[in-house]
């Protein structure tokens, strides 16, 4: 038998190294990236979402660009009690009869005619309602004085915590729950044990939280992207100054955020076989991604839960940008929470890299946390 | 050589291999045949290493298994596994690549193996749009694409239809013929009965019977003899040293207690008629697996 085993022994191809343990990383991370993006729902998703994140940086942009104001007939002198007030735009009428008659016609909202009786010098005619917002425009109020003037206003920052938490949100908890599937799918399929005949579970790890991670990544630039472009657009450019620097700052939080989430999400879905059962132990992940979102949009004005959030690794990508933001930061801040955020990130990946190799051959019930850790 | 000694393992308590031990040669086809829950896939598992043992160990040509061995291996789960949603040669370059194959070589290496297992019109569909019987095919292709030294098969045939066999088993002797060393399991006892050089019976955990199948064939013959002739082969009956097993006309099976017995008898057949047929009966595969899993 051994003959003929020798003498064809030439025909054979010849033994392959393995790969370098690079090569099968990027092979692993390759094949992630391809089927998602052959995904339909995925590319109609983003497309969508990308679509949602334009259309409201325009309308932004264009509805604080309306600076047409309230329409306004004006009778007579009364102009003077309107000239320079931002808000209205005034037509002169000649006489209350006109005024009146513009009134009932709808062209403007209201008219204002001199009386010497009325308190302000004249009186406001409106149609069947009072008009509210011009008649707080025309009211005449004390000079208010702030001691610690706030540099931001109310509005925008909302705005802006809102947008930074739902988009880490978004982003992690898509892509969070991309890898846990696909590992779950690998385990239900067996396909992982002819994955680990030909490559080390760290090597397949590794590919799968980068894959996903470039993913994620792409989508946040995206979305950086269209902000600043439609902020361009939309002649936003001081808000652009203020805004850049964080936006920068959220993608380099993010990525280093992300690489933890996914090793985590990769690590809790190795312990369970059954796509069914992911949300079992992937519950506590899902917390963590929707504390950064739910707080910075309650104590955006806190500065203590701020600062607090902006050193909390998994609360930085969206807590230092809003700092930053708001302009309450040292130089040095987001570098410091940067290098908590690594060492974060290095020591998940270490005990995301035991459990799921502990995990990964083990079929049927769920694996408990300190087998998996123990091996 | 893929050699195996005194694999024991427990799960709960309950021994599910205790001593288990054979060797798998290269350039042979080594089948492993047991009733379910005997043993056969837990010893595959142990062998591939995605299932630790609780003692023994395995060697490859005298030195204990490592990963890197283990890297070319040849593997077939039990459940099998693909990724549904992947096209067919896209599934199995990918695995080539992760094995350390070069794009191209790959592709070309992934074809042909595809086409000769019969799957060359589905290359670019989806691995959960095919039949089971095409899935297993393309199973076989993820076993066999890296050209893998040793190869352990877990009912490579179940599921599919003859003709599938066939080429399933021409592929897995080509293999045989360049070197590899094959193991595979199997319920199917005339398909291992017609292809494998070796056997390895294993019951209840423990292995009953290991060898090649024409040594395993001769201990286990009895002296059983096929007597086909003109004349009624009644005389048998009254035949010292005969025992009859079955009888019909000028047909008969018997048992002898000596060779010189049969000798006998068959002169006396021929001087009794025309003898047209007087052959030695083996015993066939499911006969000897009945005897030693008794």
């Amino acid at each position: 038998m051994s003959t003929p085993a020798r003498a064809t022994s030439a025909n054979r191809t010849a033994p392959r190294n393995a790969p370098s343990e690079l090569q099968g990383v990027w092979l692993v991370a390759e094949r992630e990236i391809g089927s998602k993006l052959r995904s339909k729902a995925f590319i109609i998703s983003t497309a969508i979402l990308f679509a949602i994140a334009l259309a409201g940086i325009l309308f932004a942009g264009l509805a604080s660009k309306d600076a047409t104001g309230t329409p306004v007939a004006v009778v007579g002198t009364a102009s003077a009690s309107v000239e320079g007030i931002e808000g209205i735009s005034p037509t002169q009428v000649a006489d209350r009869a006109a005024a009146e008659s513009l009134v009932r016609s709808g062209d403007v909202d209201a008219a204002i005619v001199n009386d010497p009786d009325s308190p302000a010098g004249f009186t406001v005619i409106a149609d069947s309602q009072a008009p509210t917002s011009l008649l707080l425009t025309l009211a005449k109020v004390p000079t208010v004085e702030l001691l610690n003037p706030p540099t931001t206003d109310e509005g925008l920052r909302y705005l802006v915590a809102i947008g930074f938490g739902v988009v880490f949100l978004m982003a992690a908890s898509l892509f969070g729950s991309t890898i846990a599937q696909s590992v779950v799918e690998e385990k239900q399929t067996r396909v992982v044990e002819i994955l680990i005949s030909a490559i080390p579970a760290r090597t397949l790890l590794a590919g799968k939280v980068i894959g996903n991670t470039i993913l994620a990544m792409g989508q946040v630039l995206g979305l950086a992207a269209i902000a600043i472009i439609g902020l361009t657009v939309t002649g936003q450019a001081a808000l652009l100054q203020g805004l850049g620097a964080p936006i920068v700052w959220f993608a380099i939080f993010f990525l280093f955020g992300f690489i933890l989430l996914a090793s985590l999400f990769a690590a809790a879905a190795a312990m369970v076989s059954r796509q069914e059962d992911i949300g079992s132990t992937t519950m506590p992940l899902t917390m963590l991604i929707m504390a950064p979102y739910m707080l910075v949009i309650l104590f955006n004005d806190n500065p203590l839960v701020m600062s607090i959030m902006s050193y909390v690794p998994f609360s930085a990508p969206v807590g230092m940008p809003m700092r930053l933001f708001l302009g309450e930061v040292q130089w040095w801040e987001p570098l410091l929470s940067l290098v908590i955020l690594l060492a974060t990130c290095v020591a998940a990946i270490w005990v995301g890299a035991k459990i799921y190799e502990n995990s990964l051959l083990r079929m049927g019930a769920r694996v408990k946390l300190g087998e998996a850790l123990r091996g | 050589m893929l050699e195996l000694r005194g694999i024991t393992k427990s799960y709960g308590g309950r021994r599910v291999l205790d001593d288990v031990s054979f060797t798998v040669a290269p350039g042979r086809l080594t089948g492993f045949v047991g009733g379910n829950g005997a043993g056969k896939t837990t010893t595959m598992r142990i062998v591939l290493g995605v299932l630790s043992d609780d003692g023994g160990t395995v060697s490859l040509d005298g030195r204990p298994l490592t990963s890197a061995d283990r890297r070319r291996f040849g593997y077939m789960p039990e459940e099998r596994g693909l990724y549904p949603k992947m096209k067919v040669l896209e599934q199995i370059v990918y695995l080539a690549r992760l094995h350390g194959y070069s794009k191209a070589e790959a592709e070309s290496e992934a074809t042909a193996l595809l086409e000769k297992l019969g799957l060359g019109e589905r290359l670019g569909d989806n691995v959960e749009t095919l039949s089971l019987g095409n899935q297993q095919r393309a199973q076989i292709a993820a076993a066999l694409v890296h050209d893998p030294k040793v190869l352990i098969l877990d009912e490579p045939f179940s599921g599919l239809d003859p003709i599938a066999v066939d080429v399933v088993a021409g592929v897995l002797q080509e293999r045989a013929a360049r070197g590899t060393a094959v193991l595979f399991s199997s319920h199917q006892l005339d398909v291992v009965e017609r292809l494998c050089d070796d056997l390895v019976i294993i019951a209840g955990g423990t292995i009953r019977a290991s060898g090649a199948r024409e040594a395993l064939r001769a201990e286990h013959s009895t002296r059983r003899y096929e007597l086909i002739s003109s004349g009624d082969a009644g005389w048998l009956r009254g035949e010292p040293g005969v025992q009859i097993i079955e009888f019909d006309g000028g047909y008969a099976l018997f048992d002898v207690d000596s060779e010189a017995t049969a000798q006998r008898v068959l002169r006396q057949a021929v001087a009794l008629g025309d003898v047209a047929s007087f052959s030695p009966q083996h015993p066939t595969l499911a006969q000897i697996f009945k005897e030693v899993i008794q």
